[in-house]
């Protein structure tokens, strides 16, 4: 078994905290796992994104090109960039939120959103999409855009792992405070889905 | 499986942390620097439980010779830093090989091949060969959890500190560890204390005794070293490939997609760099008629390898950096991998070729994408101070012709060169800004010359500068950048803060005080925080400029990384003229444009800066958002 999933987002978002939650799902259920995230200078506002390799036994912990089997993208823009990880009739999750980069430097490409949207569609016409920022917002935080992104995930059912154990890490993982504002976010997410892909 | 489920989630720094608390480790030292700091942090989460000494000390040097003292004691000791890091610690650690310790001394040192967050992309493992300090180079956090025991077992048999040496990949990536002890526990504390011998006192005659001893050390781990499970064979080919650290996983990857790999390929995987374990090395290249060397940063494996097959004339051509197989810098990954390998098969006729996988979109194919350069975050103080000596300079200019240059220094602050804000002309190493702008005032007499630094950096190895500006009367404005906090590592406490490593309270050091007491006469402390403090940033900032001889202005304000916002600003679209003015000045990340018009966004943390500058008094206060 080897499953590679790609978080893309920016700097803010909760891209490492949900690469931790997914890696310690897998290793409840048994299995390997190796995670890369980029710490540092991207974290002011810049790209960010983690590598999450699951597996029997683990390999380096940056996924090649090509052979991510999944991309959880917290931004449109981010997912673009990261969609050459993604194999062929991989699966995509893209919160359509956009976060427009913090300066325009001369020479910087505009940021049209929707026009990135339908790229993304073209190649991957069973992409599933939603406003999950939105979402988060509704139920307490915009902030827990990543767990509900989780939520949607486990709702789809395209992990190697059961969404009781990644709930489970989730409850163990985050703190008391924040606790009920992303179960709701996870439980809403993984409903709409749900409903969405029919199953 | 069941077993696999008892393994913890560790971060490669966080494993080291817990392979030096398992080792006895009773001193940990370090100074704060991408990738290494979680070791030290991770490390003082426990002291307290474990007895370990834990300090974030002034700066790299002073952190080595702390451990030092420490392992002159006999105790166990840790330091921690990055690869530029070592460059500081340097004059010290190159006479302590030849002095040696007693307990047990290792360095963890943290090498950035990319560079994600770096000024450099040096290679350590070849500064240990340079200072005869032996490199364990491992791969993932499971064998760094190892090699850092290793490390310890190692310095305290052999008398001599050793090198923990990793990469972004290693210290920075997370996977499943078996730890022995599932909770760390404090090991028994053998510390002989320190017993006065002649040994301690480096003169030019005990070098002379000991440079032979050192050179001895080496033979023998190197010895050692052969014998390890860390230099590991695979495979029996023909075809020879050498990688250390994570360039073997790189390695291995790309050869297991290919049927037969085992009969085709020989991998010599080298997880103790140096001494280069020669023994192990030439029964390696002995059973293979070509060799391929994979390594990132520097070809230190390709040069022991064409060493050894001169000296014993073997048969073998070597392909890596030197011949152009393999590319000189920057971070390597599988897909790099391939690519070099194939050209190397492809060089000697090899039929053979390794494939990628193929991506349904390529990176060719990407619709263009916005640039997301890194910038100082939204209500960072830095932003105001940058602004007002924008102005400042825009009005000295206009008074008097006189051009201003700034110099910046290591740390956040160093995103002040940030469109549009461009405020930072030169950017060196920890410290520099302020000695640059020695040299720049020297030379440029018609120029006003700025240096920023930050308070971490200040005391790192601003002080020094400071006097030396004094001194040789260099009339420069210093201005410091006090957020109360090392920002750019992850928020560690330095002694302006008044809090130790380990959250304890302490005696914090005024950075007024100490330029006073350099001799600066012209000394002032500017608020930051206060939401209309811009007007007084500039006059402060005009004032210092003007002063004939060395002049310093200490900005306070907060980092915003640490605190709450309290305020959150919005822009009154009736008032807004859609001039743009706040974002084409700013650059403030919650500052965006929506249609003609700039909106706030949720991320704005109400420092006002935008707001006094709006030429239509468009922005105002709109209460709190979390
Ligand atoms: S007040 Fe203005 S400049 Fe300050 S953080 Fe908010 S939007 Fe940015
Ligand atoms: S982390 Fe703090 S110091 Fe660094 S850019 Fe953000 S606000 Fe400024």
């Amino acid at each position: 078994m080897k499953y590679d999933i790609l978080i893309a987002g920016v700097g803010g978002q909760g891209v490492v905290l949900a690469s931790r939650l997914l890696a310690l799902a897998a290793m409840k259920t048994g299995f390997h796992v190796s995670t890369a995230e980029t710490i540092g200078m991207s974290q002011r506002e810049g790209s960010v994104s983690s590598h999450i390799r699951i597996g029997d036994k683990v390999s380096g912990s940056l996924i090649p090109i090509g052979q991510a089997d999944l991309l959880l993208g917290l931004e449109p823009a981010e997912t673009v960039r990261n969609l050459p990880f993604l194999k062929e009739g991989g699966k995509v999750l893209v919160n359509i939120h956009a976060i427009p980069p913090a300066s325009r430097p001369p020479g910087s490409p505009e940021y049209d959103p929707a026009a990135l949207l339908s790229f993304l569609c073209a190649y991957y016409p069973d992409i599933l999409c939603s406003d999950f920022t939105k979402l988060a917002d509704e139920v307490g935080t915009y902030r827990a855009a990543n767990v509900a992104m989780l939520g949607a995930v486990a709702g789809a059912r395209v992990l190697p792992f059961q969404e009781e154990i990644l709930k489970a890490v989730l409850d163990a993982e985050i703190p008391e405070k924040y606790r009920a504002v992303n179960d709701a976010a996870f439980e809403r997410a993984r409903k709409c889905i749900r409903s969405v892909s029919g199953t | 499986m069941s077993l696999l489920t008892d393994n913890k989630l560790l971060m490669g720094n966080e494993a080291i942390a817990l392979g030096a608390i398992e080792a006895g480790v009773q001193v940990v030292t370090g100074y704060p620097g991408t990738p290494s700091t979680e070791a030290l942090e991770t490390i003082a989460r426990y002291a307290k439980r474990c007895g370990i000494y834990t300090e974030w000390s002034s700066n790299e040097k002073v952190a080595l010779e702390t451990a030092a003292g420490a392992a002159y004691s006999g105790a166990k000791a840790l330091v921690t830093m990055k690869q530029v890091g070592l460059n500081v610690a340097s004059d010290p650690l190159m006479s302590l090989s030849y002095i040696g310790v007693k307990g047990a001394l290792v360095l963890l040192v943290a090498d950035d091949p990319g560079p994600h967050s770096s000024q450099t992309e040096q290679d350590t493992r070849v500064f240990g060969h340079f200072a005869n300090i032996p490199v364990l180079d491992p791969a993932t956090p499971q064998e760094a959890y190892e090699l850092t025991k290793l490390a310890f077992e190692l310095s305290h048999e052999f008398e001599i500190p050793i090198i923990l040496r990793t990469t972004t990949r290693v210290s920075h990536s997370c996977g499943d560890v078996e730890v022995e002890a599932a909770e760390p526990v404090p090991v028994e504390a053998v510390e002989e204390g320190f017993v006065k011998d002649r040994r301690w006192t480096i003169f030019p005659k005990l070098t002379a005794e000991r440079h032979p001893w050192l050179e001895n050390v080496q033979e023998k781990l190197s010895e050692r070293f052969s014998g390890l499970s860390f230099n590991s064979v695979s495979g029996s080919g023909k075809i020879g490939i050498i990688a250390s650290g994570v360039s073997a996983l790189y390695v291995k990857e790309a050869i297991e997609a290919v049927r037969g790999f085992e009969e085709l390929f020989t991998l010599f995987r080298v997880g103790t760099a140096y001494p280069f374990p020669e023994k192990a090395a030439l029964s390696f290249l002995k059973g293979i008629d070509r060799l391929i060397v994979a390594e990132e940063l520097d070809p230190y494996l390709e040069e022991q390898a064409l060493q050894l097959i001169g000296k014993a004339h073997l048969p073998v051509d070597v392909y890596g950096k030197k011949n152009g197989f393999f590319p000189v810098s920057g971070e390597y990954n599988v897909d790099i991998v391939i690519d070099s390998i194939n050209r190397a098969l492809a060089a000697y006729g090899e039929s053979l070729c390794l494939s990628h996988a193929s991506p349904a979109v390529s990176r060719e194919k990407l619709p263009p994408l916005p640039i997301r350069a890194p910038t100082l975050c939204a209500g960072c103080m830095h932003r105001t101070v940058f602004y007002a000596f924008k102005q400042a300079a825009k009005q000295l200019k206009k008074e008097s012709q006189t051009d201003t240059i700034f110099s910046g220094d290591i740390g956040c602050y160093t995103l002040g060169n940030a469109y549009p804000l461009n405020m930072v002309d030169t950017c060196l190493c920890m410290g520099a800004g302020i000695s640059l702008a020695g040299g720049l005032y020297h030379t440029n007499p018609k120029t006003k010359q700025v240096a920023f630094i930050g308070d971490s950096t200040f005391f790192h190895s601003g002080i020094p500068a400071v006097i030396n500006a004094v001194y040789n009367g260099a009339n420069i404005t210093l201005a410091v950048l006090d957020n109360r906090t090392t920002a750019m590592t992850g928020h560690q406490p330095h002694p302006g803060v008044g809090v130790t490593a380990l959250g304890n309270v302490s005696k914090a050091i005024e950075i007024a005080d100490v330029v006073r007491s350099c001799g600066v006469e012209s000394v002032k402390i500017v608020n930051t925080v206060d939401p209309d403090s811009l007007e007084s940033c500039i006059k402060a900032a005009k004032e210092a400029m003007n002063f004939n001889g060395p002049s310093v202005l200490v900005f306070k304000g907060k980092c915003v990384g640490i605190t709450k916002p309290d305020k959150h600003y919005e822009i009154n679209p009736e008032a807004c003229t859609g001039c743009g003015f706040c974002i084409k000045e700013l650059g403030c990340p919650a500052l965006n444009l929506d249609g003609d018009k700039p909106v706030i966004q949720d991320n704005c943390s109400g420092c006002g800066l935008c707001a006094q500058i709006c030429p239509s008094e468009a922005i105002c206060i709109g209460g709190v958002k979390l």
